[in-house]
């Protein structure tokens, strides 16, 4: 028996506590996620100057038109790469389960690859903002969509930089099929980031 | 034979398959999709084509999203096969979670009910 499978024997619970230490702090951060989307649902339309989120906006110094500076397009991507880098993360770790190094490294690999892809897109979405003249202490969706958008984009770089360390702990042959609850771990972080852009994603982006 | 083997399979670990989780990933993104095209007929450039939408637009949205959220729950993150104790860990703050969001909108509500009414 192998040391991973008798620490979680021992508990009390029967389960692994690890696991159930990842689901108490995913339970927490469901409460964090929560208080920021219920701020941005009761700041976003109450800025008294823009620029808006969908509807354009002439600043009164210059007598330039803002445009609304959401752009659907470059963010359905974002998310699409976002929800299929959380199935590659599932069959990531199905090829860690039974032993599958190919499988893993593979899947693993194009998890990461869209992870990093969403951070440079919320990169230029961020940059782009700021060249329209929308910053944090400009009004209060600014405030609000930065607050929560960056939180969540700090947590996919964490989780990157999380599934980075998997990969190399796969690619020294340290990720045995009895150690697959690292990997685990990992992924359930993963697809939590993910629900929260689900809900993120119409309430922020869709919903005017 | 196949079929056998991955029903097997399935109840052997307890976990779906990868055919199941490919399955569940194309759902997700036609329900994706869904959300984007209800946004185009509703408020983007082929707005109208269906009729006003507004009304329908909110509880629609959510009502996907909320469809997006359990598929990955249950299957992604494994809630329908694993132990209880970790959907109660899971669900419970989520719970709070959705009241706190509730009472906030509630809140909202009132304030600009009352500021309309020149209170």
């Amino acid at each position: 028996m192998s040391d991973a499978q008798a620490a979680h024997l021992e508990t009390s619970t029967g389960l692994d506590s690890r696991k159930l230490a990842i689901w108490t702090f995913i339970g927490s951060e469901c409460m964090f996620f929560a208080s920021l989307i219920s701020t941005y649902v009761v700041y976003r339309n109450k800025s008294t100057v823009g620029p808006f989120p969908h509807q354009s906006w002439t600043d009164p110094a210059t007598g330039k038109v803002v445009e609304g500076v959401i752009e659907i397009p470059l963010v359905t991507v974002g998310t699409a790469l976002l929800l299929f880098s959380s199935l590659f993360v599932v069959l990531a770790l199905y090829g860690a389960q039974k032993g599958n190094r190919k499988m893993l490294l593979g899947w693993l690999g194009a998890t990461i690859t869209c992870g990093l892809f969403f951070v440079g897109m919320q990169v230029y979405e961020f940059t782009h903002f700021v060249h329209k003249g929308l910053t944090l202490q400009k009004n209060l969706f600014g405030a609000s969509f930065f607050t929560l958008t960056g939180f969540h984009g700090t947590h996919v770089t964490i989780g990157v930089i999380w599934l980075i360390t998997m990969f190399v702990l796969a690619l020294r042959k340290q990720l045995p099929p009895e150690n697959a609850i690292n990997l685990e771990m990992a992924a359930l972080y993963w697809h939590f980031v993910d629900v929260v852009w689900i809900i993120i994603f119409p309430v922020v982006y869709l919903m005017q | 034979m196949t079929a056998h083997a991955t029903a097997a399979d399935e109840h052997e670990h307890g976990h779906p398959t990868p055919g199941t989780y490919t399955k569940v990933g194309l759902v997700l993104f036609i329900l994706t999709a869904l959300e984007v095209a209800l946004y185009e007929i509703t408020f983007g450039e082929h707005a109208g084509a269906l009729g006003d939408l507004r009304m329908v637009f909110v509880p629609a949205l959510l009502t996907l999203s909320f469809a997006k959220f359990a598929l990955v729950a249950m299957f992604y993150m494994h809630l329908k096969q694993d132990s209880r104790l970790f959907a109660g860990v899971f669900v419970f703050p989520l719970i709070i979670a959705a009241i706190v969001v509730l009472a906030l909108a509630a809140l909202l509500a009132y304030h600009m009910a009352f500021a309309q009414s020149g209170g």
